[in-house]
């Protein structure tokens, strides 16, 4: 009886909410005026491609790593390290700096297994979340304790970086990179930018396989760059989000770091797996700043770590065990960095049979740049119109600004995009 | 010149008192030490707990060969997103079945409230949030860097170490029309104080007729009582009323994920076509911030919440937790009354969820730690998930010469 009372007093009191004092049905929403926000111009493709039901759509949008089936891949490493770490771990809290063991792996991909750096605990260094996350953390740390600073971003750039600098309040300014003409790289205009900015402006530079037009500067351009930035005292903030994917080899992909870092820069640098490990979902990656000594980066270590506590408290376990898992063992290690070459040997191969494909198609244009460009992305010199095209007549996604992530290019799909492509072009 | 470090006049930051315990703590080297510091379960044996069930479903997860690890959408994973605000607005919410929801997956409860606070600042027309006094130490920084800007409400009686109900409803009924109002679910962190029922219901009225905007903190459904619906009760209330509200979900601790930091936020809105409006633009805060969420730990979730005999287990799992911790409270406060210590002891089992407000003071505090090896955040919280049966008599002592020998 007394459980039916409590139940029956329970439910008159539920009821009497809905009619009570206060009751908000006559209220309009909060967020009456709250605009729709444009779709992303990256991630937007996707969900375009994914909504069209042509069987023949191709994806060459979102720099999404596939095999010659067009599937996307799970590294054998890591499954190797997926089954190692499954049911042997706890899921405690990393501290906010993140793993130290993935850190600590990390930073000797970047800066050498031999770094004096590393061994004189100069660099101070964070887990973050993957790429965007690194980059944002930057940008924050930049805000609070350069205030008065800007950053220097190249045109074109991966567009999530011009939010991110702008979510982070730090004003923008841009330099020259790509030269349309010869779809590549504008250095003496670069160079000037440099040499004009003012003295101790911050710049962020793509380490490697630029985003997203696929141009890097050659090693001599690289030491002119660092020469240049050492005589105006410049600040590099290198992104590195494809290090192993341009060439196939890591130290190779670092060498623009390696020759700031012999030239005595003190530099930031952003670092992802989401390619080069396949683990994109996983949000792995790392910040990293190099500072005078120890003392200073321990200062700009815990600062960070202020930065990520009210942003996310600490970074996610999973992905960063399965790095330093593989990381940590010369097997595995041996094993990812032949699947990592494997990756960049299929896409340089798509590089060469795309162009070749064009040129036997009769194409009066050039295509060179094709296979001069590096990394996951071609900038194809395209139009929106013409990419727009490409979409609604052959169903093949891309970004607007004429990207093609040769990461989705196969055997099975080079000959029609080749074809597409010579079609939406031949009349220009 | 380039060797001089554009960061050189930076300075040391201060420990982040809650997990700066943690790092004091793993310096100590007495074999006596206990970490009642952060609020992360701790079986009797001391030890971190996976729960059986997250286990099954990480093995299922491994051994899917068809899994990817793509990036998820912006907003995470769909299955996740709807079975988690099933989970806190009831599987028969109206407002869920209107559509009038949504969900996006963030880094646990701290991404949550970071990715809504922002959404405020950037579209609501009141930049003022009320959280309430003591909270949680990383909320008010986390408004802060959202560009809200704080106020508290009275909510802790130190006299009774129960609510101060007066107090809360005069300090929000003196907040400006539109305010934001931070309430926690259930089991407020860190002074384990709830409203009862009858209380909530005033405060929904009382936040109703001044159009306050309620901000639900929900980092311990389950974990408080041992029933999922009871612990979300608070919520439910509000949504019932047809308004409008946001709500923050952790799983670290229920689920026991905590590394693997997932959560969600929901935003209850008006209508269907504002909620959609409402996700696009979520969309734009957490794209520069980290393009997508973490997959792993969303994955275990929605595989356990979707499958009725792993939900089940979960909830046996759960409940479990929830009651080591209530014996934990019964152990410690027959532990004190059998010490004789002084004062009144009965908020240890008044209180509800991970934490007890103790009520000592933080030299008190430095006292036990120095004395007793007894690592707690200075405001007297302890994590009572980080005792057990053979550490709760070392505590009591420690509680007892702390209030003993004060001078």
């Amino acid at each position: 009886m007394a459980l039916w009372n409590a139940v029956a007093s329970r439910l008159a009191r539920h009821r009497s909410w809905t009619a009570g004092v206060g009751s908000s049905r006559a209220m309009s929403s909060w967020w009456h005026s709250v605009e729709p926000a444009p779709k992303d111009p990256i991630l937007g493709v996707t969900e375009a491609f994914l909504a069209d039901p042509s069987p023949d759509k191709v994806n060459v949008g979102v720099g999404a790593y596939r095999d010659d089936n067009g599937k996307p891949v799970v590294l054998e490493c890591v499954r190797e390290a997926e089954r190692r770490i499954a049911g042997s771990m706890n899921m405690e809290y990393l501290p906010m700096g993140g793993s130290v063991k993935m850190v600590e792996e990390t930073l000797k991909l970047a800066y050498g297994d031999n770094s004096e750096f590393i061994k004189d605990k100069r660099v101070a260094a964070v887990q973050a979340l993957s790429g965007t996350g690194a980059c944002r953390l930057f940008a924050e740390f930049q805000k609070r304790f350069r205030p008065e600073s800007q950053i220097y971003i190249p045109v074109p750039t991966w567009s999530n970086h011009h939010n991110i600098w702008r979510d982070a309040q730090v004003p923008q300014r841009t330099y020259h990179y790509y030269h349309a003409e010869s779809r590549g790289l504008d250095f003496a205009s670069l160079m000037d930018d440099v040499k004009n900015a003012p003295s101790g402006s911050f710049f962020l530079l793509h380490a490697c396989a630029h985003n997203p037009t696929g141009v890097d500067p050659s090693e001599e351009q690289w030491r002119e760059i660092s020469q240049q930035f050492k005589a105006k005292g410049h600040f590099a903030l290198f992104d590195m989000a494809y290090q192993g994917f341009a060439s196939g080899d890591p130290e190779r992909d670092a060498k623009s770091i390696r020759i700031f870092l012999e030239d005595g820069h003190s530099i930031g640098i952003a670092q992802s797996y989401a390619k080069n490990m396949g683990l994109y979902g996983q949000r792995v990656g790392c910040l990293s700043v190099l500072c005078e000594d120890e003392k200073q980066a321990v200062a700009v270590k815990s600062q960070l770590q202020m930065i990520a506590r009210p942003m996310y408290s600490n970074p996610p376990v999973h992905g960063a065990l399965i790095v330093s898992t593989i990381l940590g063992d010369p097997e595995l290690k041996q094993l990812w960095l032949k699947e990592v070459k494997g990756m960049a040997d299929r896409i340089i191969g798509m590089r060469t049979a795309l162009r070749e494909n064009l040129e036997n198609l009769g194409s009066s244009l050039s295509w060179k740049h094709i296979t001069e460009q590096i990394g996951m992305f071609c900038y194809s010199g395209m139009t929106p119109e013409q990419v727009d095209r490409l979409t609604k007549e052959f169903h093949i996604y891309m970004t607007r600004n004429g990207r093609i992530s040769m990461a989705g290019v196969t055997t099975g799909n080079v000959r029609y995009l080749a074809n597409a492509i010579h079609v939406v072009t031949e009349s220009t | 010149m380039a060797s001089d470090s554009v960061f050189a006049a930076v300075v040391r930051a201060p420990e982040d008192p809650i997990l700066g315990v943690t790092v004091a703590y793993n310096k100590d080297t007495s074999p006596n030490k206990l970490n009642l510091g952060v609020g992360a379960y701790r079986t009797e044996e001391g030890k971190p707990l996976v729960l059986n069930v997250v286990r099954r479903a990480e093995q299922i997860l491994v051994n899917d060969e068809s899994r990817v690890k793509e990036y998820l959408g912006i907003t995470g994973l769909a299955d996740f997103n709807k079975l988690s605000a099933k989970l806190i607005l009831g599987a028969d919410s109206p407002a869920i079945q209107d559509n009038r929801v949504t969900t996006v997956q963030c880094l646990s409860g701290t991404g949550s409230l970071r990715v809504g606070a922002e959404f405020l600042a950037r579209h609501y027309h009141e930049h003022t949030i009320y959280i309430p006094n003591p909270t949680w130490g990383n909320h008010p920084k986390i408004f802060n860097l959202a560009g809200l800007s704080v106020k508290t409400y009275r909510y802790y009686d130190p006299a009774t170490k129960g609510l101060d109900f007066q107090g809360l409803l005069e300090d929000l009924g003196a907040a400006p029309s539109g305010a934001i109002v931070l309430l926690h679910a259930c089991a407020h962190n860190p002074t384990g104080v709830d409203p009862t029922l009858e209380q909530w219901e005033q405060i929904r009225q009382l936040i109703r007729s001044k159009q306050l905007l309620p901000f639900f903190d929900s980092a311990y459904q389950g974990f408080a009582s041992g029933s999922l619906d009871a612990d979300a009760e608070s919520v439910r209330m509000f949504v019932a009323d047809g308004g409008e509200c946001l709500a923050a979900q952790s799983y670290a601790k229920n689920m026991g994920l905590y590394g693997e930091r997932v959560g969600a936020l929901s935003i209850v809105c008006k209508a269907a076509d504002v909620a959609s409006r409402v996700e696009s633009q979520l969309k734009l805060v957490i794209r520069p911030m980290y393009s997508n969420p973490p997959i792993h730990g969303a994955s275990i979730v929605a595989a356990i919440l979707k499958d009725s005999e792993m939900y089940r287990e979960w909830t046996v799992e759960l409940k479990a937790m929830a009651d080591r911790i209530l014996s934990m409270r019964q152990q410690l406060f027959e532990a004190l009354s059998a010490r004789g210590t002084p004062g009144d002891w009965s908020h240890i089992i008044k209180q509800i969820g991970m934490f007890t407000f103790t009520g000592l003071n933080s030299e008190q505090v430095a006292f036990m730690t120095k004395e007793y090896h007894i690592y707690m955040t200075s405001d007297g919280r302890i994590s009572m998930a980080g005792l057990s049966s053979r550490t709760v008599p070392h505590l009591a002592d420690a509680i007892h010469a702390a209030v003993t020998c004060s001078t």
